[in-house]
């Protein structure tokens, strides 16, 4: 009899206890990027150590969410990013994937996510298809697109005066793409398009093409391409002297790791646009030294600050919802509005765009620079609705009428 | 003298002949211990992982059987790996072709891309073949690349759909595809296995081995290199098809060059001119690929450290070694 009470008693109060359980989430999130290859820098283990602050400072412990963190290098090819996707979704039990730079690999998963009925909040990769016309409930693309690095190298440097353009672009889907969306918002500021040349993909030597772009005379010359294509025509703009002849150079595709490696003698004056500086105010400052110091003195780029504030919005939107089911939680997400010290306010869209300002940037000359990191210049700031593609004029399936 | 070497011709082709039973026995064996594997496999491993292993064992069995039994050394497979991978992936998403049907056109196509290229190739021998079928294989990459309209560019062909078997069995299970895949590969397993055996494959191996010879006894060299070229780029395309399946895309990766090294690397590490030599390589390197994701910018310094150790200490390969111990051919 007594043995009997004793058991149901402990039943009772383990039943209880259950309900104090129920409230501590444990979620685990993996960061799938490029470890090894052309896009370890800028993302590679910083993103990692990005979420993992995200966690930190969300103070998700104390919250009651039990945060994990995974990752694993996808090397820029499909299927070894879906495999991994898969296999973290269907046997590690993932609930989030971050990051996923290169378009053919995040769409993929794009695909897997929305299958699995899973999250994926993208930060690496350009396309802005993943809000478009591959857009899923399941995805938010968090810090740029080819759009918005459109609108903001091309709409900004023709009210800036660049006003006669000359395009060089990698003979690619990819390039054709950056150069039409480009060429588009040129003209429609009213300014020209003076030429176009195609360079192969993947090329070292754009001489002849820098010379044809140099007879022009176009005041900007649009690089429509991306990598070590647009480290190479750079470097060898460089060396014709093309932005010392007052020709600027305007990168379509740039990244604060690519100034960092080709450097301020050579990057001096060239045109670009990002969501995120580490030196644009104390709080961004605050952060990225914080960072530094934990990612052997690099400075963070925009693609490791997004993976930050993808994380940061994921938890608020759990501890919101009280659960970590993906269709309630990416309700919160688009339902509250999003606010960090790196992106400041924003908000997630109905098609899975995270919108945001876009700064337009011109690299410092070496004489201009204080220090270490120290790179670019404000020459001015696209608000988010002129930055990114108006729902309106969106080909996502979940947003047309 | 003359009697002695009477008396002992046929005892040694008795005793050579029992040798070749024990040999069949053992490989009888080793394919029923494969479909065991293979029945086991799903239970124990994550099954999407072994069908991307089983997809490009086959792939590396195809590459082998031109390599190892036709002594032709292809720089060139991904192409019709790649190429069959977009047709069935093209296919099946734009044409709404069953998987089966999507599979057989992928791996036609990549039978008569072999045909074409296969016809140039073999005119030149060597380092000169390599060649061309290198430069072949990257007319086939530039051709992926600026044809977005089939291939989708860079972004490659995504969301492919797995379909119904027939019409009948849905592929969504990853369990249900697993089978489908295993099939596919055990057929592969068994039809190269007939091929390396019949009289064809003994004449290739002849031709492999002293070419001017086996044209002074009369075999047209040319039709058999041709015909095993032919075979090698319809298994890798039926290999190229069904990973389109399994993955659900196709994209660059699979007809850029490094592809083509990538199988290289499996069949030498396994074992080159072996029967199973294929498999064990793929195996091993999908996993390296796979279960060092996580050592980021390690993988590939972990990969050249591998391969540096089996070309310095076995050059046979892993099933190479295997088969010198126990001294039959594997």
């Amino acid at each position: 009899m007594k043995l009997k009470t004793f058991l149901t008693t402990t039943a009772l109060a383990a039943l209880m206890a259950a309900p104090a359980l129920a409230q501590q989430i444990s979620v685990k999130a993996g960061v799938l990027n490029d470890r090894s290859g052309l896009y370890a820098d800028l993302s590679g283990e910083g993103s990692v150590i990005a979420a993992r602050m995200a966690v930190e400072d969300f103070k998700a412990a104390e919250k009651g969410i039990k945060v994990e963190i995974v990752s694993a290098d996808h090397q820029n090819k499909p299927d070894v990013g879906s495999t991994i996707a898969r296999t973290w979704y269907d046997q590690d039990g993932v609930d989030l994937i971050l990051d996923v730079p290169t378009s053919s690999v995040a769409l993929a998963v794009n695909q897997i996510t929305r299958e699995k009925n899973k999250i994926h909040i993208n930060s690496g990769a350009a396309s802005s298809d993943l809000s478009g016309k591959a857009c899923s409930p399941n995805t938010i693309h968090w810090t740029y697109d080819t759009y918005a690095l459109a609108q903001g190298t091309g709409g900004a440097m023709v009210k800036a005066g660049g006003d006669s353009w000359f395009f060089m672009t990698a003979d690619y889907a990819f390039g054709h793409a950056l150069e039409r969306d480009t060429s588009a918002i040129v003209t429609k500021n009213g300014g020209k398009v003076l030429g176009v040349v195609r360079t192969p993909f993947p090329g070292t030597d754009f001489s002849s093409f820098l010379l044809q772009a140099q007879a022009s005379k176009a005041k900007v010359i649009g690089l429509a391409n991306a990598g070590g294509d647009t480290i190479n025509s750079i470097k060898q703009a460089g060396e014709f002297g093309i932005t010392a002849g007052g020709q600027k150079l305007a990168g379509l595709l740039v990244f604060l790791t690519d100034v960092h490696s080709l450097g301020l003698a050579t990057a001096q004056g060239l045109v670009l646009t990002e969501s995120f500086y580490w030196d644009t105010n104390d709080q961004t400052r605050g952060w990225s030294d914080r960072f530094a110091k934990a990612n052997g003195g690099k400075k963070p780029t925009m693609v490791q600050a997004g993976v930050y504030s993808g994380m940061l919005h994921y938890l608020k939107a759990v501890e919101a919802a009280k659960s970590k089911d993906s269709a309630v939680v990416m309700a919160k997400m688009k339902e509250m509005p999003t606010d960090d010290p790196l992106f400041g306010k924003g908000s997630v869209r109905a098609d899975g765009r995270k919108m945001h300002d876009m700064y337009l940037f011109e690299v410092k000359k070496p004489g201009e620079s204080k220090g270490p990191w120290d790179y670019y210049k404000q020459v001015s700031v696209l608000p988010a609705e002129q930055a990114f593609r108006p729902l309106a004029e969106s080909e996502c399936p979940l947003v047309k009428k | 003298m003359a009697d002695i070497a009477a008396t002992d011709a046929p005892a040694a082709a008795r005793s050579s002949g029992e040798a070749d039973k024990g040999t069949l026995r053992l490989h009888r064996a080793i394919m029923i211990g494969i479909a065991i594997a293979l029945v086991i496999a799903p239970f124990v491993a994550y099954p999407v992982f072994v069908m991307k292993v089983l997809c490009f064992a086959l792939f590396a069995l195809a590459f082998n059987l031109l390599l190892g039994y036709g002594g032709l050394l292809s720089f060139g497979h991904a192409a019709y790996f790649g190429m069959a991978s977009y047709v069935c992936a093209f296919t099946a998403k734009n044409w709404g072709l069953t998987p089966e049907l999507a599979i057989l056109l992928g791996t036609a196509v990549s039978g008569g891309l072999g045909l074409v290229f296969g016809a140039l190739a073999i005119r030149r021998q060597g380092i000169y073949f390599a060649m061309i079928t290198l430069a072949l294989a990257q007319m086939v990459f530039f051709f992926s690349l600026q044809t977005p309209r089939f291939t989708g560019g860079e972004d490659g062909i995504q969301a492919v759909p797995r379909g119904k078997l027939f019409g009948l069995i849905d592929l969504a299970d990853d369990r249900a595809l697993y089978w489908l895949v295993a099939a596919i590969f055990m057929a592969g397993l068994l039809a190269m296995y007939r091929i390396i055996h019949s009289p064809f494959g003994q004449v290739c191996k002849a031709i492999r081995d002293n070419e001017p010879r086996a044209i002074s006894l009369g075999y047209r060299a040319n039709q058999y290199k041709l015909a095993v070229f032919v075979l090698s780029a319809m298994l890798a395309g039926l290999a190229g098809s069904t990973k389109a399946i399994v993955f659900q895309l196709a994209s660059l990766t699979d007809v850029h060059w490094s592809m083509s090294g990538e199988v290289v690397l499996m069949t030498l590490v396994g074992g080159l001119g072996t029967v199973f030599g294929p498999i064990a390589g793929a195996l091993v390197i999908v996993s390296m690929q796979n279960y060092l994701a996580s050592l980021g910018a390690w993988v590939t310094v972990v990969q050249g450290v591998i391969f540096v150790i089996c070309v310095m200490t076995f050059r046979e390969g892993i099933v190479g070694v295997i088969s010198k111990w126990i001294g039959k051919p594997l």
